[in-house]
Order: structure tokens, then sequence, then C-alpha cells
């Protein structure tokens, strides 16, 4: 249950000044208006549709969802709390971290928001830009500032663009949705080559330190890996390039079709050269002008609330033995820390039968004071709706187990095969085709055994219930997609994909199986997999080596005979 | 019925003013004084057109980049630019553009389907006459303009940034 008192801790991000706290409760204010009008009936809901949707809050099956920015998943025990308290006063109890980083609530009322997006601006946070045809909530890998594979945090450089892109006035009406992720090292953990644009930080061959900027990523009914547009951009470039990429989407996208104005197409139908070679002219003007130079003052005054904790040194720099539960939780869980003593925690919100993502207002308020007891009162929401304990220390991991396990949010099956990334599908969503929450909990009982997830290894399973692609199932090693046939939903595998470093896209097997199947049809998958992978292989490796055949025979074994 | 506001002095706001241009079909005679007709038109007459020595308007579709009206851009006197529906987005890269690259430093009109929340965007790409249905009153035209105080990014407004202003400037 929950502590009595914790005191909580304000972790090294960044905090608004008086011009942050200021332009967010004006959008409020703003938005408050726009809500009015809609409640007066000045505006139609066709009116007020574009402008709610900028502001997070969609119309769905049942009410309102409201989705919250978590700015490169970062989040603050205080704002957990807050979070916590809005599920219990405005909504079911509970909320859905989603495959933007980001939380949604959805079971809202409009007349309740303007208030709880006051609530918000409270604890700094805001739920604009995290929809509608703008610059969307900007994510990163959620080990930032925690491993030490990067070559610096990019989390500055993130809310650098997070300012830049804030209700731009060129850029809040553009073709489509624009996502950008950012990232240092090159493990991907933030899918950011399925981006409209990522950038990551590099080093070039003078050590000097600039960023890649890639773009046309994306998921949707035409996915594509992103191109690179440029190997390196001079720091303080970056938001030239970035304005000079966005200002050629917006100027030469297609507006007549809306499956083909993501910037993927556009770079895919003039080809990257062209695209490369229209950002350039954009951007050589724009650094003519100057005005969106990014001065090293600005880059440093950023990059200090960011500042690493203070570790404690002289820790013991092992995992402390607590027994076998723990130690397959540690093992899939527990991720290399940059400072000697420290380790990275990933809490899973995957219990088997578990809806991936969820999590009770109960459990965010625990989640709150673990944070403030073991991770300098910090937390990561992750793309694959999971949560990150960022700095904890070695020796408090097997005491955070204790408590997750009470949470039941302690499955050690981070990357495992039941660690499975599903969208909300058509028990919430208005778009969708098919339920993907029963079908992630089905397969996450199936292999709910610990040796067995453990013996699969890293397996990522994504599921979506529609052609949109929210659960990702191009970039699975194993996708899913539920479609519709004459109101029977079915269910198509995409097998080798991949939104890691080594980004591809999955292929279609055939033709769906029904609800009742794919939990066998996967089963078989794997076990072609277990019998023919060879030593070292991940499933993926396994399935580039040998190629879809073999898997899809299996899966269709059944049928056949 | 629609109204002009133009937007040419921060002190006062927004005022009505009197549209001097006469709309002009691709297919009608020119009338005298003042007119505003299509690209297509302009680049058929253009000749004529300049000849006349009377102020000349082009309006621009969503898909008609003003860099198709070259190095005539500075012989125009208004650039109406079109917005279909207000989803669509591109005339704020267009006004942005006639700004900054083509130097055009006439009136920028917004026409078309556009929404009160997007006023403060056109205002600051460039955009200072908006045609507006009888129901936009200026009370609301000077209210979008000062919802939001302070802006993150440089545009061709030449407002000061929440970075400059954080650094003093």
């Amino acid at each position: 249950m929950l502590n009595a008192v914790v005191k909580p801790v304000a972790p090294n991000m960044y905090r608004y000044d008086e011009f942050d706290a200021q332009f967010v409760s004006e959008r409020v204010n703003q938005f408050a208006g726009q809500v009015a009008r809609r409640l007066t009936g000045e505006l139609t809901e066709d009116q007020f549709k574009p402008l709610r949707l900028m502001n997070g809050l969609y119309l769905q099956l049942h009410a309102y969802m409201l989705r919250i920015a978590v700015p490169y998943g970062t989040l603050s025990s205080k704002q957990m709390r807050k979070l916590a308290h809005i599920a219990r006063t405005y909504d079911k109890d509970f909320g859905h971290f989603t495959t933007r980083t980001n939380l949604q609530f959805n079971w809202i009322k409009l007349v309740d928001v303007p208030q709880i997006l006051r609530e918000l601006a409270d604890v700094e946070m805001h739920c604009i830009q995290t929809s509608g045809n703008c610059v969307r909530n900007i994510t990163a890998d959620q080990f930032a500032g925690a491993t030490d594979e990067e070559i610096e945090d990019p989390r500055p450089l993130a809310e650098i663009i997070r300012q830049w892109s804030s209700l731009h006035p060129e850029f809040t009406f553009l073709a489509r949705k624009f996502k950008i992720a950012v990232g240092a090292c090159e493990q991907d953990r933030a899918a950011m080559q399925y981006h409209d644009m990522a950038v990551q930080v590099v080093k070039n061959a003078q050590g000097r330190i600039g960023y890649k900027v890639m773009a046309g990523g994306g998921m949707g009914r035409t996915p594509y890996i992103a191109h690179v547009m440029r190997e390196f951009v001079e720091r303080e470039d970056i938001l030239a390039y970035l304005e000079a990429v966005l200002r050629v989407y917006n100027q030469d996208s297609r507006r007549d079709n809306i499956h083909k104005q993501r910037i993927k197409i556009l770079i895919n139908t003039i080809g990257p050269e062209e695209m490369r070679r229209r950002v350039a002219r954009e951007f050589e003007e724009l650094k003519r002008m100057g005005t969106l130079q990014l001065p090293q003052e600005e880059l440093d005054r950023i990059t200090a609330y960011f500042a690493p904790p203070q570790f404690e040194t002289g820790l013991p720099d092992t995992i402390p033995e607590a027994g076998p539960d723990f130690a397959n939780w540690a093992k899939t869980n527990v991720h290399k820390h940059r400072a000697p003593g420290y380790a990275i925690a990933t809490i899973t919100l995957k219990t088997p039968g578990q809806v991936p993502g969820d999590a009770s207002a109960d459990q965010m308020d625990v989640i709150a004071d673990l944070m403030d007891q073991f991770s300098v009162g910090e937390v990561r929401v992750t793309h694959e709706q999971n949560l990150v304990l960022p700095h904890v220390r070695k020796k408090d991991l097997p005491a955070i187990y204790a408590r997750l396990k009470e949470l039941d949010f302690a499955s050690p099956n981070a990357g495992l095969i039941t660690d499975i990334i599903a969208c909300p599908g058509l028990d919430y969503c208005d778009l969708a085709n098919a339920r993907s929450i029963p079908i992630a909990q089905k397969i996450a009982r199936r292999f709910e055994d610990l040796d067995r997830q453990h013996d699969i290894g890293e397996l990522k399973i994504k599921i979506s219930g529609c052609i949109n692609a929210c659960g990702h199932h191009h970039a699975g090693h194993i996708g899913i997609l539920g479609v519709d046939k004459k109101g029977v939903e079915f269910y198509q595998l995409q097998l080798g994909g991949s939104g890691a470093e080594d980004a591809s896209i999955g292929e279609i097997m055939g033709p769906g199986f029904t609800e009742r199947e794919i939990a066998d049809a996967v089963e078989r998958v794997v076990n072609v997999y277990l019998k023919r992978r060879q030593p070292g292989e991940r499933f993926l490796d396994t399935y580039r080596r040998l190629g879809m055949a073999p898997f899809k025979d299996a899966a269709y074994e059944k049928e056949a005979a | 019925m629609t109204k002009l506001i133009n937007f040419s002095n921060k002190e006062v706001g927004g005022a009505y003013t009197q549209d001097n241009f006469a709309p002009v079909a691709d297919d009608a005679a020119l009338p005298e004084g003042p007119v505003l007709v299509s690209l297509a038109r302009f680049q058929k007459e253009r000749e004529t057109l300049l000849e006349r020595n009377t102020p000349i308007g082009v309006k621009l579709q969503a898909g008609e980049n003003p860099e198709l009206l070259g190095d005539d851009v500075n012989r125009l006197s208004l650039v109406a630019l079109e917005f279909p529906k207000f989803r669509d987005g591109r005339a704020f890269s267009w006004a942005r553009m006639l700004r900054t690259r083509l130097g055009f430093s006439g009136e920028i009109r917004a026409v078309g389907d556009f929404l009160y929340d997007q006023v403060n965007y056109q205002h600051r790409v460039g955009f200072n006459a908006w045609e507006v249905p009888d129901t936009f009153t200026l009370e609301m035209f000077n209210r979008a303009l000062t919802e939001m105080t302070n802006v993150y990014q440089p545009s061709t407004d030449g407002k000061k940034t929440i970075r400059e202003l954080r650094a003093g400037g």
C-alpha cells in the first residue's frame, strides 16, 4: 500500500522559467476559450476538431481522450503524482502510457478539460501538440543521461526542439502529423528510423559534436525507413536545418489525399537526393539570415538543467544476490549505467494478463515513491510502453524489485516475448478494425512460463488494431495486424521487422488468423526459431538467415493438414 | 458579406479598410483602377497589366508557389493567399517566403477559409490584411493577436523570441 511519507526529490530536468510558465498558462486560457466556444456552438465540431487535436483532445468511441505530453519521456515524481491525481479525479482511476511516451486518459469530460490543463500547468506539464497536424511531442532514448553508450545526453537538444516547435507559426497546419525523435548512441532504443525526422548526436572525423539528421521514416499503411538527410549538421545550425526540412515538407507535400501526405511519401516520391537538394537551398538561406542560429550560451543554459545527479562514490558495483526470481528480473530488466555502483532499471508495464502500458492511480503513486526513494525523483517513459528508473544504486535493486512485486509490475520480461507493444485497439479507438489488447494478453499468457521466455530471449511482438500501425507492427520481430473481414477480426503476421539500429520493415506472411488461432500460430513460428537457431542468434537473426518460408510453413501447418 | 481588416499600425491594432482592388475573373474585361487577378491571368497578360500603371494584385491558390511570379513580385501591390480550407497551411510558408526570400513589402492578404485561431500565426509569418466574414469583429481580431504574449521562434514579424528575452535582449 501507499507509503505514508516520502520526501519528494526534484530531479535534474528542465524547469520552466517565467516565460515557459506564462506560455503554457496563456495556452490553457486560449484552449479554455475554444472549449467555451464549442460548448456554446459558436464553433462547429468540424472547426473545433483541429483546435482540440492540437491540444491532445480526441473524441474516442466512448468519451474524450486526453493525451498529455511527456517531453522526451522524462517525468518527475511530482508530475507522476499529479497524473495519479488526475486519473483518480477525472478519469476511471487509470492512465495509459503510449508509444509516443505520452500518457493518455480515456474517459475525460470536455467540461473538465480546462481545469485538468490548469492542474497540469501547476506541475509544468501540458497537452500542446500531442495530436493534430503539427510537430508532436519529441521522444528520446529512455536511457538518455544514464547510459555510457551515448556521446552526450540528447535531452537538452530535445528540449530546444520542443521549444522551437511549440506553436510554430509556419508549421502548425502541416499536411500531416510530424514526429521527431532524438538519440545519442549507435544503439537505437527510440525507433528513430521510423520517425518523420530523427536527430542523432554524432562526432565527426575531427571529434566535433554535431547532429546527423534523418527524415522520411514512418509506419502506417506505407512503412518506410528514414533516409539520411545530412550526415553532420553543426550544433549551432540544427534548428535552421530542422526548419528547412519542415519548410520543404509544408510547401511541397501533397494535400489531396490524406494517406499520401506524410513526409515519407514526399521524400520517396521525389527521391532522397532531390529532397536533400531542396532542403539545402532552404538551409543555406536560413543560415544566411542567421535568426535561427543556436547560441552556445543557450545550449549551455538548457544543458545545465540536465546535469547528471551527484552520484555516490564507493558503492558496491555488483548486483546483490536476492533469490532466483530477483536474478531473473535483474537479467532482463537491469541495464548498465554510466556510474559505478549504479544501474538503469526497467519497469515493464506488461505483467501477462495486463493491458500493456496501463497504470492505475495507486500504482502511479507507488512508482512516484520509488522514484523519490531510489532514482533521484525521476522516471522515463519508453516507446515500448514501459517505465525506467534511470539512476538506481545496484545495492537497492532487491528492495526495488520487492516493491514492484507488490505492485504486480515486476515481470522479468523487458525485451522478451511477453513485453508486447499494443495499441488501444477496438476496445477504445475509433479507427481500429480489431482488438489488440486481448490478443496481447492471450499471447503473454501463452508464453508466461519464465524459463521458456528466457530461453526464447529477445523477441519483440508488436500489435496494431488497424493499418495506422500505432502498435508498431511493422517494426516487430513478430508483428501482428488486426483487420476486419466482413465483421470478423483477423490477425495477419509480419516477420522480421525491427525498430532498433538495424531497422527493417516486417514482411507479411499471408492470410490472417482468427482470434482463436493467432496465439497458436505465433507459438509455431517461435518453435521454428527454437529448433533452428544457431548459438547466439536472436529470433530476428534466425529469421534473417532463413527467410520466411520455414516460418510460414509452420504457421499454416494446421490449415495445411 | 466580407470585410477587410488590415494591420499596419501596432499601436492602433487591426482596422477596417476599404478594399480598392476589384477582383477580376479570368475571362472578364479589365476595369479601371486596381485589380486582383489570378496567377494564370497575370502570367498571360503580364505586359498589359504592368503597363496600366495602376496597382496590381495577384491571388495565389494554395498550391501556387510565389516564386512563380518571378521578379515581377515586387511590381505588385497585393498578393492574396488563398486558404482553400483552414487545414491547408501552405500559405503560411508562402507568406514567409514573400517577406524574406522575395523581399515583398506590399500587402499580403489572407482570403478563403481560415479560423480566428490562425490569425496570429498568419500575422507572425507576414500577413497584414485579412478578408473576414461580417461576424468577425475588430475586438476578436485584436484578441487573437494578444492571446499569446511571447513566442519561441523567430519569424517574419521580427518579434523578440523567448530566448532573446531570457538573454535580456
